[in-house]
C-alpha cells in the first residue's frame, strides 16, 4: 500500500484549499526554474527513465511521445492538455483540477519548456463547470504570481495558458477530434497520418496529454525518476489514480501503486464488494471502453497495462465498475452500447452504422428475444467495427460486447433457452 | 521513386502517392465512395481498406502514404472481410429502393454490392429514415439514400467556396444538409449529383426521366459560355435528356456549371422549325425555297453599304467562316461579331485571348482583375483561380465592383483611375506585381464597350509591359471573353477597323443601314435597329426572332458538328448528338444554300469540305488542344492619351448568370434557377 509521503495529489480529496498559497504549502511551485535551467532535455530523459505512460488510456509511453516534437520547427509547438475526461467510471482528473490545479499547472509550464511550446490549452470538459472555474482561478493566480507568462518563475520562458471548455461530446476527448473542436470545427477524429506530433493544432506540432499524465511530472523532476519507477512493475511504474465506483461499499478515488492486485486496491479502499468478495460477479477495470474480466480473473489480476492485456481487458483510465451478483450484465452492457451509440460522431462507417445495430441487438437480447444465432451475428459485428474506423471509438463500442460473450455467453445463452432470461 | 510491394508484385512508384494511388498504378483496383480525386481525402467510407504488412490494422488506402518497401496486400481474406463489413454496415440502412432511384445503372453502391455485398440481409431491425432537405431547384434530396461519405461537403466548401452543405447531428442521426433549407448560392452546385455516389443527390430537372443505358452519349463541348467546358450530351430519341461534364484537366477538370448543365431543357421550347417571313406585321410559315428567294431579293435590292452582318454568341467556326466569305463577296463593310459593343481595335490574336491558358492560372504568383465578374462571366475559371488561391495563397486584386467571388482578394475600388496609380508605382499593389515572376491580368469585357476603352486598354498595355507579364514562358495577359463564338470570330476576322456596334446603331438610326443579317444575333440593343429590316438565321423564338422580317431556323449547338475556339483560343470539335427540329437546318447549308442562289460557287459541298477550306485559309486555328503560350504583340502603337476615367463605375455585362443567351432564357430550369436566386437576394 502507497503509504502517505510517496503520494503525488495529496489533496486529493479538497480537505485543504487548492488555492495557490496552500500549493506552495504542499510543495508545488518549488523552484520551479531550477527544474527548468536543468535542460529541456534533462526534463524528456526523466520522463523517460521513469517509465512514465500516458493515464489518459492507450499508455504510451510519455517521454517517447515528447520527444516526438520538432525542436526546430518554424511554426509555434503546442501542448494541449486533454481535460475532457468522460468515459464513463472516470472521475480522477476532476477531482485533480478541483483540488489540485497547480500541480497540472506546473505540470503544463514544465511539458511546454520541455517541448519547446510557448502556447498550452487546456481542454476541459464542458460538463466540468465548477471545475473549469477553479482552473481558471488557479491560472489567473498563477499568472498574478509570475509562474506563467511573460518569463515564466523567471526562467526566461514564456508560457500563456488559455482554457477551453468543450461543449459535451465524449468523442471530442479523442486527441484530434480535440484539436478539431479547439480550432472551432465539429469534433471529429482526424486522419492519422499525420500525427499531431507533425501537424496538430492550426498544422503545427503539437503534443495532447491527459491531465493526470502532466499534473504528475513536477513531481517526478522533484524526486527524480527513480523514486518514481520503483513503484509497480517494470513499464508499468509509478502511482495511478483509480476511480473505483459500483458495487463497493465506498466508492472512491484513491491514489495507489501501479500493480496493486485489484482485490486488495477494491477491499482497502473502497470497503470491499458490497456483499463480501464472493457475492462479486464481474469487474470492468478500466473505463467503459475496456472489456470486462470475470471474479475468477478478478481474484488475482494485478491492476496494470499488461497484465490487464494479459487478461484480455486493459488498464484504461483505471475506472474500476464492480458489478456484483444482482448485475444482469447484458443491461449493463447494453446501457453502455447505447452510450457508444449516442456518441459516435457519425464520420466513418462501422461505427456510425455499426454502434445502433449492436446497441439494438443487445436490447432485444436483454429482454430474451433472441437467440444463439443472434449473438454470432452480434459477435461477427463486433468484428467488423474493431479495427476498421479512424479512430479508436468503434474498438471501445466494440469491446465490452466481446467481453461479455467472452465471459458470460453460456450463461445468457442458457437463460436465452429458459426464455425467461433474467442475468 | 521509391519500391514497393502490391500484391508481391515489385513496382516502383512517385514518392508521394498514396497506397491506393500506388495500387492503381500496380493495376489494381480499390474500391472507394469517399475518396475523389479532385477533393480533399476524407477517409471516412473505409471500402478502401488494405492490408499493410507490418501494420496490425487494416488501413485505409485512400488517406495513407506510401514509404519505401512497403508490402500492401489487397486481396486477402482479411481484406475481403473487412469490406464486406463496411458494405454491410452501408447497406443496412440504405432503402433497397433501386427500381425507383435514379441513380440505378450508374451507382456506386449497386456496383459494389455486386462485387462486395451479401446475398441478403442480416439487420432484422428498422431502418433509419431521414427528412428531404431543400437545396434549391436542380438538386434533388433523397437522404435516406445518403452513405455520409461528405463529397458534397467537400466540394461546396472547397470548389465551390460556399459553406453552405454541411453534416448536422452526430453518430447515426448525422445528416447532410444546407442547414438553412435554402437553395445553394452558387453557379457549380449541381456538380455535387455527379459527385454523390448514391441516389442521395440527384438531377431535379432530370428525375424519372431515362435510365442511363437507354440514353445516347455524344461527347461534345459547351457553348453557355467562351470556356468551351468539355461535356457529354445524353439523348433519348430526339431529346436531349441532360449535359454531364467530361474530364479535361486543361479546361473543365470534372466540373461544369449550373447553366451549361442544366440549359439543355431550353432546346425544347420555342423552337424555330420552319422558316418564317412577316406577312402584314404578322410571321407566317414559309417554305424554305420561298424564304431564301426573299432573302436573295432583298440582298440584290440593297447596297453592300446598306447592309449589315451581325453574329451572334453560339455560331460554330464553319458557319462564321462562310458567313464572312459572304460578307467579303458582298462587299459588305458592316460585319460585326462584338453584340456587346467592344471596340477596341483587335490586331491580333493575344489581344482578345485568354492566353495564360486556365491550366496555367495555377501557375501564377499574382493575378489582377479588372472589370470582370468571373464568377458569372466564367465559372469554372473561377473555380480554378480559387483552387489556386487556396493552395497557394495567390494575391488577387479586383477592379471594379466588390462582388463575392468566393475567395478573399484586395478590393481595389471600381475606380480605374486606380491602374494609373498602380502603374506610377505608387499604390500598395505595385510591390506585389513587381515581386510576382508569372503576374496575370483578367480583362473584363465589360470595359471594352465604354467610349474611352482604347484609354482603358493602353493604360492597361503600360502596365502589363512594366512589370513581368510576359517572359519566354509566361504571358500574363488575359481579356476573359463571355460568348462561345466570340474568339472564332475574332479570329476570322468578323468585325472592322474602327468600326462598332455603335456605329452601326447609329447608321440604323440614320436610314444608312437598312437591312441586317443575324445570324443568332440575340443580345442586341433592339429598338436601336427597328428602323432596318432584319433577316434572322438561328434557332430559337427569342428576342432576335421577335424582331425579324425573315426567319431561317438553324441547328442548335446539339444538333450539329461544329468546331469552337473557346477563350484561350483553343479549338475544339463539337459533335452532333441529335437533329435539328422539323425543317430547321445545319447553319453552314443555310448559308452555302443562300451563296448559291447568288451564284457564287465556292464549290462547297459539305462539312469536311468546308473544314478543309478554312482549314486551308487559316491554318494556325487548326492545332487542336494546343497548349503553347502565344507571344504578345503590341496593340496599340502609340499610346493612346490617357484619360481621367470619370464617372467610371463598371456596370457588368452579366446581369443574370443564368439568363444569358436564347437557349438558357427557353430553359424552364434556367428560369426557376434565377427566381431562386433574385428571391434569395430579397
Amino acid at each position: 500500500m502507497l503509504s502517505n509521503k510517496d503520494k503525488i495529489f495529496t489533496n486529493l480529496y479538497g480537505e485543504e484549499s487548492f488555492e495557490l498559497k496552500m500549493a506552495y504549502v504542499r510543495g508545488d511551485w518549488d523552484n520551479t526554474k531550477a527544474l527548468m535551467q536543468k535542460g529541456s532535455s534533462w526534463i524528456i530523459d526523466e520522463i523517460k527513465n521513469s517509465q512514465l505512460r500516458g493515464r489518459g488510456g492507450a499508455g504510451f509511453p510519455t517521454g517517447l511521445k515528447w520527444s516526438f516534437m520538432p525542436k526546430d520547427s518554424e511554426k509555434s509547438n503546442y501542448l494541449v492538455v486533454n481535460a475532457d475526461e468522460s468515459e464513463p467510471g472516470t472521475c480522477k482528473d476532476r477531482d485533480m483540477i478541483r483540488n489540485d490545479p497547480h500541480k497540472l499547472i506546473e505540470g503544463c509550464l514544465l511539458a511546454s519548456f520541455a517541448m519547446g511550446a510557448h502556447k498550452c490549452y487546456i481542454y476541459i470538459r464542458g460538463e466540468y463547470f465548477n471545475e473549469s472555474v477553479v482552473l481558471e482561478k488557479a491560472v489567473a493566480e498563477a499568472y498574478a504570481a509570475g509562474l506563467i507568462g511573460k518569463n515564466a518563475c523567471e526562467s526566461g520562458w514564456d508560457l500563456d495558458i488559455y482554457i477551453h471548455r468543450g461543449a459535451g461530446a465524449y468523442i471530442c476527448g479523442e486527441e484530434t477530434a480535440l484539436l478539431e473542436s479547439l480550432e472551432g470545427k465539429k469534433g471529429q477524429p482526424r486522419l492519422k497520418p499525420p500525427f499531431p506530433a507533425n501537424k496538430g493544432l492550426y498544422g503545427s506540432p503539437t503534443t495532447v496529454n491527459n491531465v493526470e499524465t502532466i499534473a504528475v511530472v513536477p513531481t517526478i523532476l522533484r524526486r527524480g525518476a527513480n523514486w518514481f519507477s520503483s513503484f509497480g512493475r517494470e513499464k508499468n511504474t509509478g502511482t495511478k489514480v483509480f476511480c473505483i465506483s459500483g458495487h463497493v461499499n465506498n466508492p472512491c478515488n484513491v491514489e495507489e501503486e501501479m500493480s496493486i492486485p485489484l482485490k486488495e486496491l477494491i477491499d482497502k479502499h473502497a470497503g470491499g464488494v458490497i456483499g463480501g468478495w464472493d457475492n462479486l460477479k464481474a469487474i470492468i477495470p478500466g473505463g467503459s471502453s475496456v472489456p470486462m474480466i470475470p471474479k475468477s480473473v478478478c481474484d488475482d489480476v494485478l491492476m496494470d497495462f499488461d497484465s490487464l492485456v494479459a487478461a484480455k481487458s486493459g488498464l484504461g483510465t483505471a475506472a474500476v465498475i464492480v458489478m456484483d451478483q444482482s448485475t444482469d450484465l447484458v443491461k449493463a452492457i447494453a446501457r453502455i452500447a447505447r452510450f457508444y451509440k449516442h456518441e459516435s460522431c457519425g464520420q466513418c462507417t462501422p461505427c456510425r452504422e455499426g454502434t445502433g445495430w449492436m446497441w439494438r441487438i443487445l436490447e432485444k437480447i436483454a429482454i430474451g428475444n433472441s437467440s444463439s444465432a443472434e449473438i454470432d451475428k452480434l459477435l461477427d459485428v463486433t468484428k467488423q467495427i474493431e479495427g476498421h474506423t479512424i479512430c479508436a471509438l468503434g474498438d471501445a463500442a466494440a469491446w465490452p460486447i466481446q467481453g461479455l460473450f467472452r465471459h458470460f455467453r453460456d450463461e445468457i445463452e442458457e437463460n436465452l433457452k429458459k426464455g425467461n432470461y433474467v442475468a | 521513386m521509391k519500391k514497393i510491394k502490391v500484391d508481391n508484385k515489385e513496382i516502383e512508384v512517385d514518392d508521394h502517392l498514396t497506397i491506393m494511388q500506388a495500387c492503381e498504378e500496380a493495376g489494381k483496383e480499390i474500391p472507394r465512395f469517399c475518396y475523389h480525386d479532385k477533393l480533399s481525402i476524407a477517409g471516412n467510407c473505409r471500402m478502401c481498406l488494405v492490408e499493410v504488412e507490418g501494420a496490425p490494422k487494416p488501413v485505409a488506402s485512400c488517406a495513407m502514404p506510401i514509404n519505401e518497401g512497403m508490402s500492401i496486400r489487397t486481396n486477402t481474406e482479411k481484406v475481403k472481410k473487412a469490406r464486406e463489413g463496411v458494405m454491410e454496415f452501408l447497406l443496412i440502412n440504405h432503402p433497397l429502393d433501386c427500381p425507383v432511384c435514379d441513380q440505378g445503372g450508374e451507382c456506386d453502391l449497386q456496383d459494389q454490392t455486386i462485387a462486395y455485398g451479401a446475398g441478403h440481409s442480416r439487420f432484422n431491425e428498422n431502418k433509419r429514415s431521414v427528412k428531404e432537405k431543400h437545396m434549391g431547384p436542380l438538386i434533388k434530396t433523397y437522404m435516406t439514400r445518403c452513405i455520409h461519405c461528405t463529397r458534397c461537403i467537400r466540394f461546396a466548401e472547397e470548389v465551390a467556396g460556399v459553406n453552405e452543405i454541411g453534416a448536422v447531428n452526430r453518430g447515426e442521426n448525422m445528416e447532410i444538409s444546407t442547414y438553412l433549407e435554402k437553395t445553394i448560392d452558387s453557379e457549380l452546385s449541381a456538380n455535387v449529383i455527379d459527385l454523390c455516389p448514391v441516389g442521395a443527390l440527384t438531377s431535379k430537372p432530370y428525375q424519372f426521366e431515362a435510365r442511363p443505358w437507354e440514353l445516347k452519349k455524344t461527347e461534345t463541348i459547351d457553348v453557355m459560355d467562351a470556356v468551351g467546358s468539355n461535356i457529354r450530351v445524353d439523348t433519348y430519341g430526339w431529346k436531349v435528356k441532360r449535359v454531364l461534364p467530361r474530364l479535361n484537366e486543361d479546361i473543365n477538370e470534372e466540373w461544369i456549371s449550373d447553366k451549361t448543365r442544366y440549359a439543355c431543357d431550353g432546346l425544347l421550347t420555342q423552337r424555330l422549325d420552319e422558316p418564317y417571313i412577316r406577312i402584314e406585321n404578322k410571321l407566317t410559315t414559309s417554305s424554305w425555297s420561298h424564304a431564301l428567294t426573299k432573302v436573295t431579293d432583298l440582298l440584290n435590292e440593297y447596297k453592300a453599304d446598306e447592309i449589315a452582318f451581325l453574329t451572334g454568341d453560339l455560331c460554330d467556326l464553319e458557319t462564321l467562316y462562310l458567313f464572312k466569305k459572304l460578307a467579303d463577296q458582298l462587299k459588305i463593310n458592316n460585319i460585326e461579331c462584338r453584340q456587346e459593343g467592344c471596340n477596341i481595335p483587335f490586331t491580333n490574336q493575344t489581344q482578345y485571348s485568354f492566353n495564360t491558358k486556365i491550366a496555367n492560372i495555377e501557375k501564377s504568383d499574382c493575378l489582377i482583375i479588372v472589370g470582370s465578374n468571373v464568377r458569372q462571366e466564367a465559372p469554372i475559371i473561377n473555380a480554378r483561380i480559387r483552387k489556386h488561391k487556396i493552395t497557394s495563397n495567390l494575391p488577387i486584386a479586383v477592379v471594379g465592383e466588390n462582388l463575392d467571388l468566393t475567395y478573399d482578394f484586395t478590393h481595389l475600388g471600381d475606380d480605374l483611375n486606380v491602374l494609373s496609380s498602380i502603374l506610377d508605382g505608387s499604390h500598395e499593389f505595385s510591390k506585389k506585381l513587381e515581386a510576382a515572376n508569372n503576374p496575370m491580368i483578367i480583362i473584363g469585357n465589360s470595359i471594352l464597350n465604354r467610349d474611352d476603352s482604347i484609354s482603358i486598354f493602353s493604360i492597361i498595355e503600360q502596365l502589363i509591359h512594366k512589370f513581368k507579364f510576359f517572359h519566354e514562358s509566361w504571358n500574363g495577359f488575359n481579356v476573359l471573353q463571355i460568348a462561345a463564338a466570340r474568339t472564332g470570330a475574332l479570329n476570322l476576322g468578323l468585325f472592322k477597323q474602327g468600326n462598332s456596334l455603335e456605329k452601326i446603331y447609329q447608321s440604323i438610326e440614320q436610314n444608312k443601314i437598312k437591312l441586317i443579317i443575324s445570324l443568332g444575333a440575340d443580345e442586341l440593343e433592339f429598338p436601336r435597329i427597328n428602323k432596318a429590316k432584319v433577316i434572322y438565321i438561328g434557332t430559337h423564338g427569342d428576342r432576335g426572332a421577335n424582331t425579324a422580317d425573315i426567319i431561317l431556323p438553324s441547328a442548335a449547338y446539339t444538333e450539329k458538328d461544329g468546331l469552337y475556339v473557346n477563350t484561350e483560343g483553343r479549338l475544339q470539335h463539337a459533335y452532333k448528338a441529335t437533329f435539328p427540329p422539323g425543317n430547321a437546318k445545319e447553319d453552314w447549308k443555310i448559308i452555302n444554300e443562300l451563296s448559291n442562289m447568288l451564284s457564287f460557287d465556292w464549290g462547297i459541298i459539305d462539312l469536311p469540305n468546308l473544314r478543309e477550306r478554312l482549314k486551308s485559309e487559316h491554318a494556325e486555328l487548326f492545332e487542336f488542344d494546343n497548349n503553347k503560350i502565344n507571344k504578345y504583340e503590341r496593340l496599340l502603337a502609340n499610346k493612346a492619351p490617357t484619360a481621367d476615367f470619370k464617372n467610371s463605375n463598371i456596370e457588368y455585362l452579366i446581369k443574370d448568370f443564368y439568363l444569358t443567351n436564347a437557349i438558357a432564357r427557353n430553359s424552364k430550369t434556367m428560369a426557376e434557377c434565377s427566381l431562386a436566386r433574385n428571391e434569395a437576394k430579397d
